[in-house]
């Protein structure tokens, strides 16, 4: 079976598919709702977005099509994610003092394929403002979600993110996920 | 003000430093001229340009630079600046110029060794003193480069020890960079990380060789990462290896942290030794060993893996970490910027798990999504603010001082400490880098 990212690699990311309003309706929530959940920090809910297997993917290079085994921005399953989450809200987690807020506006949703099991491949654009330290970073890129679909709504197999400045330098760090 | 030889030495002490050595713009120019553009500066690693045209931009002191492999293999380093009217020839970080580079102005072309080859409508300049054979109109080099084992450094004043003879001991990290691969090679992993710290390039040094802060900075770190393993333990699932990168900022504890000695070495290098679980017996490690007694022979393997560093600092500009394949190099951008580049090698012929298991490094430490940096970056950042305020003019480098143990050319901490040793070193080589004659 095709792993995640060559799933991705294989799709079509131009393709536009004919896809219902119903669908395209319930992505575009889906991801407005991804993208409140990180705004305001609600990490049970931003965990139960991934699948099992699920992964969030920050590549550092433009033509880079696979992040296993190959040096990333972000590579995380839900454990790393776990790993992020308890260190940056555990209290001495110094850097996290004052905790920085996101603001995330996402847009240009643009449903790529789906397949006959509802599982579908989805272009997005977003801009994310930071406020940190006392002053405001800008992030922009786009997202390519790989979102399985199940009795539960959809859940996110693969989110790859790619800032336009993937390649730095990096003003400080990323502590959060964009 | 203009600072004097005397002022400036007066800035450290044996045991402190004065708080404007890390602020004072003018220091900082002081600083490019007499010790970036002045000593040894690192370049890069020959895996970085292989084909003939190949180049990646360095930054050395505030000359731009450029590493090129010519039409012979052999590789160059250049000022990236056009001799006719100042133009960079290269913008992109990195890629393959062709035969020549071309300048995007008036198109004047120079070979990959920077000799002037030609320009538009060339008989313009024949009876001028435009001379196609002087240097003057040639791609600038600087006053020496040349390679340790394939690391390539750049001097831009004349004089001073060759390369090999300012890195004295310190070249053990580059030693180890390579001899630790089975192949007996070693090269580049992609591109490499760059960040920007906002605090000055001497309290990121400091840092490398601080015992004292680790347990402390990174407490929220290693306690998480304990947390996790405990949850994937429950899962019923194999902890993978890596997660004790994190974890052991939890483990060690202050006597743990009081058994990793540091060493000074001439010409401010320095070194940290190594306490993350290298050599766990696992079967991706031995087999890894297997091959290391294979290329080898024990002897000589069990000589290569037993030198034990954390950390190598390669003064002013490295900080290497030999075991996990990590190098960073730093380029200050002013008093209060330095920029960050994290490259992370692959030993040639090391099986494909101890490979991911330094990847998993590079990633959870090093990369810009850090979960380990992120606190130690931030401690710059608010060092670099204190260090504004005149509330207290001097840095305290007091513990253990008086401590040290003088052997031959060599700075020892005194045992079962955290001390800062390494920090009063450092400063005292850049007393003597700032203060010292200008070589005729």
């Amino acid at each position: 079976m095709a792993s995640a990212t060559e799933i991705l690699a294989a799709g079509n990311a131009q393709a536009v598919a004919d896809v219902s309003v119903e669908t395209q309706l319930a992505v575009e929530r889906f991801l407005y709702r991804q993208a409140e959940i990180i705004d305001e920090k609600q990490w049970d809910d931003w965990l139960a977005l991934f699948g099992d297997d699920g992964i969030y993917w920050m590549p550092s290079e433009e033509d880079q099509v696979e992040g296993d085994g190959e040096p990333n921005v972000f590579w995380e399953d839900t454990y790393l994610m776990q790993m992020r989450i308890a260190r940056n809200t555990h209290p001495r987690a110094h850097s996290q003092a004052p905790h920085n807020r996101l603001c995330h506006v996402v847009s240009n949703v643009i449903i790529e394929s789906e397949e006959a099991n509802g599982d579908l491949i989805v272009r997005s654009r977003f801009h994310c403002a930071e406020y940190f330290r006392y002053e405001v970073r800008n992030f922009t890129g786009k997202y390519r979600h790989l979102l399985k679909k199940t009795g539960d709504g959809y859940r996110i197999a693969l989110q790859r993110t790619d800032l336009v400045n993937r390649e730095g330098p990096y003003e400080y760090v990323l502590q959060w996920w964009l | 003000m203009s600072w004097t030889t005397e002022q400036i030495a007066a800035m450290v002490e044996p045991d402190r430093a004065h708080r404007k050595a890390y602020t004072d713009p003018e220091i900082f120019d002081l600083e490019m001229e007499r010790i970036f553009e002045n000593t040894w500066i690192y370049i890069g690693h020959e895996s970085q340009v292989k084909e003939p045209g190949d180049y990646y931009l360095a930054q050395v002191g505030r000359q731009p630079m450029i590493m090129v492999k010519d039409k012979n293999g052999e590789v160059q380093v250049l000022y990236n600046r056009c001799p006719h009217r100042g133009a960079q020839l290269c913008t992109a970080r990195k890629g393959n110029t062709g035969n020549n580079f071309y300048c995007s102005y008036h198109a004047w072309t120079f070979h990959l060794d920077g000799k002037l080859e030609s320009m538009p409508a060339k008989q313009a300049y024949e009876g001028t003193n435009l001379d196609f054979e002087d240097p003057e109109f040639h791609m600038a080099r600087p006053a020496r480069s040349d390679n340790y084992r394939g690391f390539w450094f750049a001097k831009l004043s004349e004089g001073g020890p060759d390369l090999r003879s300012h890195l004295g001991e310190s070249a053990s990290a580059f030693d180890q960079l390579i001899d630790r691969a089975p192949g007996k090679e070693t090269e580049v992993v992609g591109s490499c990380f760059r960040m920007v710290q906002q605090s000055n390039w001497k309290i990121f040094l400091e840092n490398q060789l601080d015992a004292s802060h680790p347990g402390v900075t990174h407490e929220s770190t290693g306690k998480s990462a304990q947390q996790v393993e405990a949850k994937i333990r429950a899962d019923g699932k194999e902890v993978p290896l890596e997660l004790s990168f994190l974890s052991d900022f939890a483990r060690l504890g202050h006597d743990g942290w009081t058994k990793f000695g540091t060493i000074g070495f001439p010409n401010g290098h320095s070194s940290l030794e190594g306490y993350m679980g290298l050599r766990p017996d696992d079967p991706d490690t031995n087999e890894y060993v297997r091959r290391m007694y294979a290329a080898y022979g024990e002897e000589k393997a069990e000589e290569i893996l037993a030198v034990n560093i954390h950390h190598m600092l390669v003064y002013p500009c490295n900080s290497v970490q030999p075991p996990l394949q990590q190098l960073r190099t730093i380029r200050p951008l002013g008093p209060d910027r330095t920029l960050t580049e994290i490259w992370h090698f692959r030993l040639k012929d090391a099986p494909e798990e101890i490979y991911r298991r330094s990847l998993a490094y590079y990633y959870l430490v090093n990369s810009p999504s850090t979960l380990v940096n992120a606190d130690d970056l931030f401690n710059w950042w608010k060092c670099q603010h204190g260090l504004e305020s005149s509330a207290r003019e001097w840095v305290s480098f007091h513990r253990n001082a008086g401590q040290d143990i003088e052997e031959g050319d060599k700075t020892y901490s005194a045992p079962d400490t955290m001390s800062e040793m390494p920090l009063r070193h450092m400063m005292h080589a850049w007393r003597d880098y700032m203060t010292a004659e200008k070589e005729a």
